[in-house]
């Protein structure tokens, strides 16, 4: 140590590779704890697990006789790509109520404060919550499969809705780690930070076929991105549509997300006090 | 104390930091030496929390500069990080993970190999009275045990410079006095803290040096016998036990002290600085109030308090927000003894 009351030198950076190298360690053990954490709330579970499936039973048996489909193998077949699509959009709640959680908490300046990678927590944050997304989806499948869902394009097609899915989902839940940071309280978040969603996923071609909505809502549902992304995915699990009618408008209506939310989400995080 | 290095470990000139219209900071001066314990006493929105955030870096200053361990806050602010710990008003703690997995991940993210991130978690349970809780989730932990896993928690990177932001807020007395001394042994083993408080008695037991905050300023700085030294002498103060005497107990004993007594309505306490007139003040003080049939317990002289110096240089009490202000509350409800020497309304 050197005797200075004039400010030291901070010792020089560590080189580019040390420091991704950090940051990628730093996101995984972010990642872990995000995922035991889930592991170990049973309403979380509940919510990533047993709700998907409750929604799929009860569409497939409850409503599903009354919606009239085109495609063929019936509802079930229109219904599954539809509730895959709306749990991935709906998995960003718990993005955002986590982030507003820990912020609230003061988790996020202590580890602001930490000689860490300030990438990893939000990092963290979105490869944990993709993680329990595809799981949830991968249930979600095999209960469709239970209740008489196929894949009829082949595999290539079924891995590729799936993924299309999750991108989907991460997309959503950028938008929801800007509003949770930017919001930064739980209940208030948890009440009406993603009310949007509700609106966005349901007024789509999720559950039921656009032409049974009134002509005024029509307009809507056929022009947003939820319907791209759950028409496109249906092409590629069912092939009812042509898959490049929607592939395009659900590429770029994604990209726009990501473009605008993901820099909207690290600034928050940055400025989040 | 870190030997060859010289200069204090906190230096901080000219900090000013502003949010929209409120100057939450107004030209805040510190300096603390090695191995010592500052205390950092004032009010709810005093600016004592905003301070910490910019040595912490979490915040940047509008103005002023600030450095630990002589590394800028803004500049360099990776290095700072890597010399200080944080334990802040709430346990920022992960509750559903076990004390000892809370541990291990600190330990993680300051790059330490599992082994070691393993065996410094062992370390600090077993310094911080936490091993039998080691592996139970954090959140069946009492509050002053979730209080000491956090402060574990600051300590995994061996920081040189410690900031404890209201350490002991919202802790029962039990888990407070437990606090008290695990904080004496870390400023003990020579560790740097800076410590805000809103209780008067933690910071006269446990700093060094104390600097007092109101309004984003430093407006009274020393050691608590300085401060108390501040507001010149003794202290009168007697409990009347029959309520509706009080009144005539502040007539009789007003003559005799210097300004005007004070008033606990709760609890029936009457206190008045008496200056250096200290034992006749006494004698006379016991002579007016048998003269006024005034029964009182407990008359005795005192030497002042920090609450007795706070009121005295702001003019409010520290308890002006409904916080507890350490062991004598109840102060407000008396304007006439709090009117402000700048003509701010509290």
């Amino acid at each position: 140590m050197t005797a200075v009351a004039a400010p030291q030198m901070a010792p020089s950076l560590p080189s580019l590779p040390t420091r991704v190298r950090w940051a990628t360690i730093d996101t995984l053990t972010i990642t872990r704890r995000n995922l035991i954490v889930w592991y170990r709330v049973p309403t979380y579970i509940f919510f990533s697990v047993i709700q998907p499936v409750i929604f799929v039973l009860m569409f497939r048996y409850v409503f599903g006789g009354a919606i009239p489909v085109g495609n063929a193998g019936g509802y079930v077949q229109y219904l599954l790509p539809g509730i895959i699509g709306q749990t991935a959009a709906f998995a960003s709640f718990g993005t955002a109520i986590a982030l507003a959680q820990e912020l609230q908490k003061g988790v996020i300046d202590r580890l602001r404060s930490m000689p860490m990678a300030r990438s990893a927590v939000l990092a963290g944050r979105l490869v944990a919550d993709t993680v329990r997304m595809l799981i949830t989806i991968l249930i979600i499948v095999g209960v469709g499969y239970a209740v008489g869902f196929r894949f009829t394009q082949g595999v290539v097609e079924a891995i590729a809705m799936i993924l299309l899915a999750t991108v989907f989902g991460l997309a959503i839940c950028c938008i929801a780690a800007f509003t949770g940071l930017a919001i930064g309280d739980e209940e208030s978040v948890q009440a009406f930070g993603l009310i949007w969603l509700f609106p966005l996923t349901f007024v789509s071609s999720a559950f039921v076929p656009i032409p049974t909505m009134p002509g005024w809502l029509q307009a809507f549902a056929y022009n947003q991105p939820v319907t791209y992304v759950i028409d496109t995915m249906r092409a590629l699990a069912i092939g009812n549509l042509p898959i490049q009618a929607n592939l395009l408008k659900s590429i770029a209506s994604l990209a726009a997300i990501f473009i605008v939310f993901a820099p909207l989400a690290v600034r928050a995080y940055k400025r989040a006090a | 104390m870190s030997e060859g290095s010289s200069g204090p470990a906190i230096v901080v000139e000219g900090l000013t930091k502003s949010f929209g219209d409120v100057r939450a900071l107004r030209g805040i001066d510190l300096s603390v030496p090695r191995g010592t314990v500052l205390g950092v006493l004032g009010p709810n929105g005093a600016g004592k929390t905003t301070a910490v955030r910019i040595l912490t870096t979490l915040l940047r200053p509008d103005g002023g500069r600030a450095t630990v361990e002589s590394y800028d806050v803004v500049r360099d602010a990776a290095a700072v990080r890597r010399v200080i710990g944080l334990s802040g008003q709430s346990a920022a703690i992960q509750e559903e993970l076990t004390g000892k997995e809370n541990l291990e991940l600190i330990g993680r993210l300051y790059h330490l190999s599992w082994p070691d991130a393993r065996s410094r978690a062992a370390e600090l349970l077993e310094q911080f009275d936490l091993v039998d809780a080691a592996d139970r989730p954090a959140k069946t932990y009492s509050g002053g045990m979730q209080r000491r896993l956090d402060l574990a928690a600051s300590l995994v990177g061996h920081p040189k410079v410690l900031f404890l932001d209201e350490p002991t807020t919202g802790l029962d007395p039990r888990s407070r006095l437990g606090m008290w001394d695990v904080i004496r042994s870390l400023a003990a083993g020579g560790t740097t803290i800076l410590l805000t408080t809103q209780y008067l008695d933690e910071a006269d037991e446990l700093a060094d040096t104390i600097v007092v905050f109101d309004h984003g300023l430093v407006i009274a700085q020393g050691t608590a016998e300085d401060l108390k030294s501040q507001i010149g002498g003794d202290v009168l103060e007697f409990v009347v036990p029959d309520r509706a005497k009080i009144n005539d107990a502040v007539a009789a004993i007003k003559p005799l002290g210097e300004g005007e007594p004070h008033v606990d309505p709760d609890t029936g306490m009457v206190s008045v600085g008496v200056g250096s007139r200290g034992s006749d003040a006494l004698i006379d003080a016991v002579r007016s109030l048998d003269a006024a049939e005034i029964l009182t317990h407990g008359l005795a002289l005192r030497r002042p308090s920090l609450d007795d110096v706070f009121l005295a240089i702001t003019g409010h009490a520290t308890d002006e927000d409904g916080q507890q202000a350490g062991k004598r509350r109840g102060r407000r409800g008396r304007p006439s003894a709090a009117t402000d020497p700048k003509g701010r309304t509290s």
